[in-house]
């Protein structure tokens, strides 16, 4: 069993209508992907690539069955739908939007605990598990099954390593990004603690960077419950100097926190094997 | 006391806050603060304002929690200094209390905050109220930090927000349109190629070494300035295209990155997801002709339609090459020979 997507997973788009929404929704489906209804206010009644649009959530839910939501709605919409779809009940509910304020971010996630909905994202990739359900805007071809599970803060750098993972024969459960945004649904520690639970994944790649502290805090975790499966960490921005924000929003060091070197550290004394290069991390899970 | 308005942060310590005794001379104090340079902007504003006999320097901020996605107030007696220094000396020393974000900020979570920091009474009701007005700049004006480094503890017993510095989150700035044009103009610490990037939708970072980076994605970016670094090669910059990597978004970004005269050499590193290649192959030689480069580029493109996009740079004499270590390693390779 993979994580959080699979086979059953049925999917609910949020701005389907708008030109990221219409693209990504024909790649899902082609995908095979179970794409069932989207959701743009005043456009119910309308059809994308085959799928049905209605005008809100409750509407859409009258008439299919889903479980899940995906939202490619513009910034300053994004936390209205997001939080439509988290109170229709679907779960989990896949941010792909960049640029929400961190204000509203930080709404959403205190709602999303509440009903106990998993968010993923904002500024994700999304999820996919391989050959079952992709709920994202990743490349499906260079995913595989297999045995590695993959959690990221980025979206090119997790297609890059993804890649190596299936060159090497070794191809994954489920990947997922996190969202390079400073809050968000998911942390590592989250993700790590489904990995463990499922029997299908082997060992687990992270793809970290500068800012925040996420890596440290799942080294702690890591530490404390002698985590049972091999982790394999990469964490991008060493060259990167203080105070400047490096593309990802929540990619930056303040101060001395947030440093690729304190995370590197922190890792490893947690006893994650560290990569140094991306194309290293699929070498050091296949020496495992 | 004359205080240079300057959106940068050690104002005191650069010599832009000084006080006066006189009107005469508070004149003649904001003469000299009036056109001095703060870390490298012009101070065209000062605010003259009462000096205050300070007892004690306390300190009050509040932040964006990203580990528990809320606001979080801090709070420290160990005002006046550097708040980073005391949170690793003394973390004992700083009080923090986490918001509702929903509910947010009651009175009573204010005056827990200053009992925090042992105060009671009239001063504590005093702190309660600044906090509860920083919360609501803080809200208010989608700010991601405001902090009040000292908050005073005057000799009669007041307590003043002697100092205030408010980021603004700039994700918010759809809606927080007052801060949109300062936004654009204001930023003393960047280069002129990063305000020109920035109007052009880029992230693009100066980093002062001599090999121009461009790619696609802010993790993969990162990643091969860092193996830059491991070839012992000095990147010139941090350029990220985007996921959809279009022409005209390339052509903007080679037209910033080479802007730069320090970059001798180029590296473009795209992983073409949904992108193909091809297409990203057509753009550079199209953007190459029109701009007429001419110092030497490494490309590193990977993707859909890989092997057609490589085919139509190998053409035209232009290396490509299949993974970032290959690349990252002739970018540096090209620049010794250059040299």
């Amino acid at each position: 069993m993979p994580i959080l997507v699979g086979r059953n997973t049925k999917a609910i788009v949020w701005g389907i209508t708008g030109s990221q929404g219409t693209f990504h929704t024909q790649l899902m489906l082609e995908y095979g992907t179970k794409i069932v209804a989207g959701v743009t206010p005043g456009r119910g009644g309308q059809e994308v690539h085959g799928v049905p649009v209605f005008d809100t959530a409750q509407e859409a839910l009258s008439k299919v069955k889903a479980n899940a939501a995906i939202i490619f709605v513009p910034a300053p919409y994004a936390k209205d739908a997001t939080l439509e779809a988290i109170t229709a009940d679907l779960n989990p509910v896949v941010v792909i939007t960049e640029g929400i304020p961190v204000k509203d971010e930080m709404q959403i996630m205190e709602i999303a605990k509440q009903r106990q909905t998993t968010v993923i994202g904002p500024n994700t990739p999304g999820i996919i598990t391989p050959d079952q359900c992709k709920l994202g805007i990743m490349p499906g071809h260079i995913f595989k099954p297999g045995k590695v599970g993959l959690v990221s803060r980025s979206g090119t750098l997790t297609y890059e390593i993804a890649a190596s993972l299936t060159k090497n024969g070794l191809g994954q459960t489920t990947c997922l990004g996190v969202g390079g945004d400073p809050v968000v649904g998911l942390s590592f520690v989250d993700v790590l603690q489904m990995f463990k639970k499922d029997t299908s994944t082997k060992a687990i790649a992270m793809i970290g960077e500068i800012g925040g502290n996420a890596e440290e805090t799942a080294a702690e975790y890591v530490k404390k419950t002698k985590y049972p499966k091999p982790i394999v960490a990469y964490i991008a921005g060493r060259a990167a100097p203080p105070g400047k924000r490096m593309g990802h929003a929540g990619a930056i060091i303040t101060g001395k926190a947030g440093t690729a070197e304190t995370k590197i550290e922190s890792l490893r004394s947690a006893g994650v094997k560290i990569a140094m290069k991306p194309g290293d991390i699929a070498k050091q899970i296949k020496r495992r | 006391m004359v205080k240079a308005q300057v959106l940068v942060a050690g104002r005191g310590k650069a010599g832009g806050i000084k006080p006066a005794s006189t009107a005469d001379e508070a004149e003649e104090v904001s003469r000299t603060i009036l056109g001095m340079t703060v870390k490298g902007e012009k101070v065209a504003k000062v605010l003259v304002e009462k000096r205050l006999a300070s007892k004690h320097e306390r300190y009050v901020s509040i932040v964006v929690d990203r580990a528990a996605k809320c606001y979080t107030i801090l709070c420290s007696t160990e005002g006046g200094v550097d708040i980073e220094d005391v949170a690793s000396r003394q973390p004992e020393k700083i009080f923090r209390h986490q918001v509702d974000p929903l509910v947010g900020l009651q009175d009573f979570e204010g005056r827990m905050v200053a009992k925090g920091v042992g105060y009671s009474g009239k001063q504590m009701v005093q702190i309660a109220s600044i906090v509860g007005k920083l919360y609501k700049i803080m809200v208010d004006c989608d700010a991601e930090l405001i902090e009040s480094n000292p908050l005073i503890e005057t000799e009669n017993g007041e307590m003043v927000a002697a100092d205030l510095r408010i980021l603004i989150d700039d994700n918010s700035l759809f809606r927080q349109k007052k801060f949109l044009e300062r936004a654009k103009t204001y930023e003393p610490d960047m280069t002129a190629l990063e305000i020109q990037a920035r109007e052009k939708g880029l992230a693009y970072v100066e980093l002062g070494g001599n090999i121009g980076i461009i790619g696609n994605g802010a993790g993969l970016v990162m990643a091969t300035l860092d193996m830059i670094l491991d070839y012992k090669g000095s990147p010139a910059n941090f350029c990220d295209v985007g996921g959809g990597a279009n022409e005209d978004r390339i052509a903007a970004a080679l037209q910033i990155v080479l802007g730069n005269p320090n970059v001798k050499v180029l590296l473009i590193n795209i992983m073409g997801g949904i992108t193909r290649c091809d297409d990203v192959a057509r753009a550079i030689l199209d953007i190459q002709k029109k701009m007429g480069i001419t110092i030497p580029m490494v490309i590193r493109l990977v993707g859909t339609n890989e092997k057609e996009g490589q085919k139509i740079l190998a053409d035209a004499n232009i290396p490509s090459l299949n993974s970032m270590e290959e690349a990252a390693e002739s970018a540096v390779k090209m620049l010794g020979a250059r040299a």
